[in-house]
C-alpha cells in the first residue's frame, strides 16, 4: 500500500503540467545574410515557442519549409540543396533561460537581459549555443527577443564555390515571440 | 529494498521521457500544405516540357543549341561547326500558369509560343495529391522560305502547327521524378495523303539526381504507327542538368534538331543507330521581375 502511494505520488508530481507554461505558434524567426554580391533574407512566421516560467526551460522550433524568401528560386535552393528540408524538416532549440533568479516573473521590466543556453539543431547537427535575449512581461505573457549568429558550415550546410560569394559566412538570426499562458 | 528498486525504476523511466519535451505539450503540429517542389531543375526535361513551372513573377531566359550530327565526322568537329539555335522567354503569370515565346533559327526557322497550366499539384499534408497534372498548348509557325515553287501561293495557315499535351508527373523521392505526356499535334498542311494531319504521340520522361546539383534526364516520344513519313523517327534524348545557382545548364544528346514542340515530335529526322545524334545544350537563367505579395 505504502509502495503504491509512493509510486502514485511520484507519477503525479512528474507528469508535465501545463501550469506556468507560456507558448506561441506564430512567433517570428528571420535570417539575414549580407555579402557584397547580394543580401538574402528569409522570414518564418510560424515559429513554435514554449517557456516554462517556473524552471526557465525554453524551446522553440521552426519548419524549414516555412521560410519565405524574396526570390522563389532561393527558397527552392534553400530547401533542396542547403538545409535539405525533406530530410531535416525542423530547426529546434532546446535550452533554459538563465538569470531568472531574483526576477519577479509576474512583472519583468522591459529590456531585461537574459541568456538562453542550450542546443540548437539545424540540418541534423546539434550545437551548444548561448543566445543573448531580452524578456519582458507583456499582455499576461512574455515578449521574447533574441538575435544571434550562426555559421552555416558548422551545421554541415555545404555551399558550393559557384555561390560562395553570394552567401555570408556568418548569418544573423532574429527570433521574436509573444508568449501567452498555456491552458489545456 | 523493493521500495528503493521501484523508486530507481520510476526515476529512470521519468528522467528518460518527461523532461526535455516541452514542445510536445503543444501536441501535434498544425497540418501544412507541402507541395512537391523541384521535381525537375527547370521547366524543360530536354526538348519537351517538364511538370515544373516558373513561379509567379519569374522570367526564364532560355538559350538552346543543337549542333550538327556526330556522324558528320572530324572535318565538322563532330557537328560543332553547325548549329541550330532557339532563344526563348518563359514567364510565370501566376503560380499555376506560364506563357512563353521562342524563335528557332539556323537551317530551320520557327516562331513558337505556348501556354502551360497546372491543374493539379502534387502535395501532402492537408490534402494528398499524388501527381501533378498539367496542360500545355503550343502554337508553332514555320518561318522558312517556300523553296518548292509548285506550292505557291502558300497560304499563311499552311505554316501553323498546334500541339496539345497533357503531362502527368510525380516526384517519387528527392532523386527520381517521372512523367507521362501524351500529345496531339495538328498540322494544317502535310505533303502527302499518307501523312496524317493529326498525329498522336506518347511521351515519357524522367530524371535521376546524381548529386544535389547534377541530374541525368531522359525523354522519349513514341509516335503511333502510320502517321508520319517513314523517314521520320521517334525522338529520344538523354542529358545532364547542372545547376549553378541562378543558371541551369542542360547538356544532352538527341536525334532531334528541332526545339519547337511540333518539330521534334513529328519531324525528327535523325536515327540513333545510324549515329545521327546531335550534341546540344539549353541554358536557363531566371530573373525575378515581379514580387507577388505573400499571404
Amino acid at each position: 500500500m505504502k509502495l503504491l502511494l509512493v509510486s502514485a505520488l511520484i507519477l503525479c508530481s512528474s507528469v508535465v503540467s501545463a501550469q506556468g507554461k507560456y507558448f506561441t505558434r506564430d512567433g517570428h524567426v528571420k535570417f539575414f545574410s549580407a555579402t557584397s554580391v547580394e543580401d538574402i533574407e528569409a522570414r518564418n512566421h510560424k515559429l513554435t515557442c514554449v517557456l516554462d516560467a517556473a524552471s526557465g526551460q525554453f524551446e522553440f522550433a521552426a519548419l524549414m519549409k516555412s521560410f519565405e524568401f524574396k526570390k522563389p528560386l532561393m527558397e527552392e535552393h534553400f530547401n533542396e540543396n542547403f538545409v535539405e528540408s525533406n530530410k531535416y524538416p525542423k530547426g529546434t532549440f532546446k535550452g533554459s533561460v538563465q538569470g531568472l533568479d531574483g526576477i519577479d516573473m509576474a512583472n519583468i521590466p522591459s529590456g531585461t537581459n537574459v541568456v538562453a543556453a542550450g542546443k540548437l539543431e539545424i540540418h541534423g547537427v546539434v550545437k551548444e549555443l548561448e543566445l543573448a535575449a531580452t524578456i519582458e512581461s507583456r499582455d499576461g505573457g512574455y515578449a521574447i527577443h533574441s538575435t544571434f549568429k550562426i555559421v552555416p558550415e558548422d551545421y554541415n550546410i555545404e555551399i558550393p564555390n559557384t555561390v560562395r560569394d553570394n552567401i555570408a559566412k556568418v548569418v544573423d538570426v532574429t527570433v521574436e515571440a509573444q508568449l501567452k499562458a498555456f491552458n489545456r | 529494498m523493493r521500495l528503493i528498486l521501484v523508486f530507481a525504476f520510476l526515476a529512470f523511466a521519468l528522467s528518460s521521457t518527461g523532461q526535455d519535451d516541452l514542445l510536445d505539450l503543444l501536441g501535434e503540429d498544425e497540418p501544412t500544405q507541402d507541395f512537391a517542389t523541384a521535381g525537375f531543375k527547370t521547366t524543360r526535361i530536354i526538348n519537351g516540357h517538364s511538370f515544373e513551372l516558373n513561379s509567379h513573377g519569374v522570367l526564364d531566359f532560355k538559350i538552346s543549341h543543337r549542333f550538327g550530327r556526330l556522324n558528320t565526322g572530324a572535318y565538322n568537329l563532330f557537328g560543332l561547326d553547325n548549329a541550330f539555335m532557339r532563344i526563348g522567354l518563359d514567364y510565370g503569370v501566376t503560380e499555376w500558369l506560364n506563357v512563353g515565346i521562342g524563335r528557332s533559327g539556323g537551317a530551320i526557322k520557327y516562331y513558337d509560343s505556348f501556354v502551360k497550366a497546372r491543374i493539379l499539384r502534387q502535395q501532402t499534408g492537408m490534402k494528398n495529391v499524388p501527381v501533378s497534372l498539367l496542360w500545355v498548348t503550343d502554337l508553332n509557325i514555320d518561318a522558312n522560305q517556300v523553296i518548292d515553287t509548285s506550292l505557291l501561293p502558300y497560304p499563311f495557315t499552311n505554316r501553323m502547327y498546334y500541339t496539345n499535351q497533357i503531362i502527368v508527373g510525380r516526384k517519387f523521392n528527392d532523386a527520381i521524378s517521372l512523367q507521362f505526356m501524351p500529345s496531339l499535334v495538328h498540322r494544317n498542311f502535310v505533303r502527302t495523303k499518307a501523312e496524317s494531319n493529326d498525329v498522336i504521340v506518347l511521351g515519357v520522361g524522367g530524371r535521376v539526381k546524381l548529386t544535389r546539383r547534377v541530374a541525368i534526364n531522359m525523354e522519349y516520344h513514341y509516335v503511333l504507327p502510320d502517321q508520319l513519313d517513314p523517314k521520320y523517327s521517334n525522338s529520344l534524348s538523354v542529358g545532364f542538368d547542372i545547376e549553378t545557382g541562378g543558371h541551369v545548364f542542360q547538356l544532352h544528346f538527341t536525334n532531334s534538331r528541332g526545339m519547337a514542340e511540333s518539330v521534334f515530335l513529328t519531324e525528327t529526322d535523325g536515327k540513333w543507330d545510324a549515329g545521327d545524334i546531335h550534341f546540344g545544350f539549353n541554358v536557363s537563367r531566371v530573373f525575378t521581375v515581379h514580387r507577388p505579395k505573400r499571404k
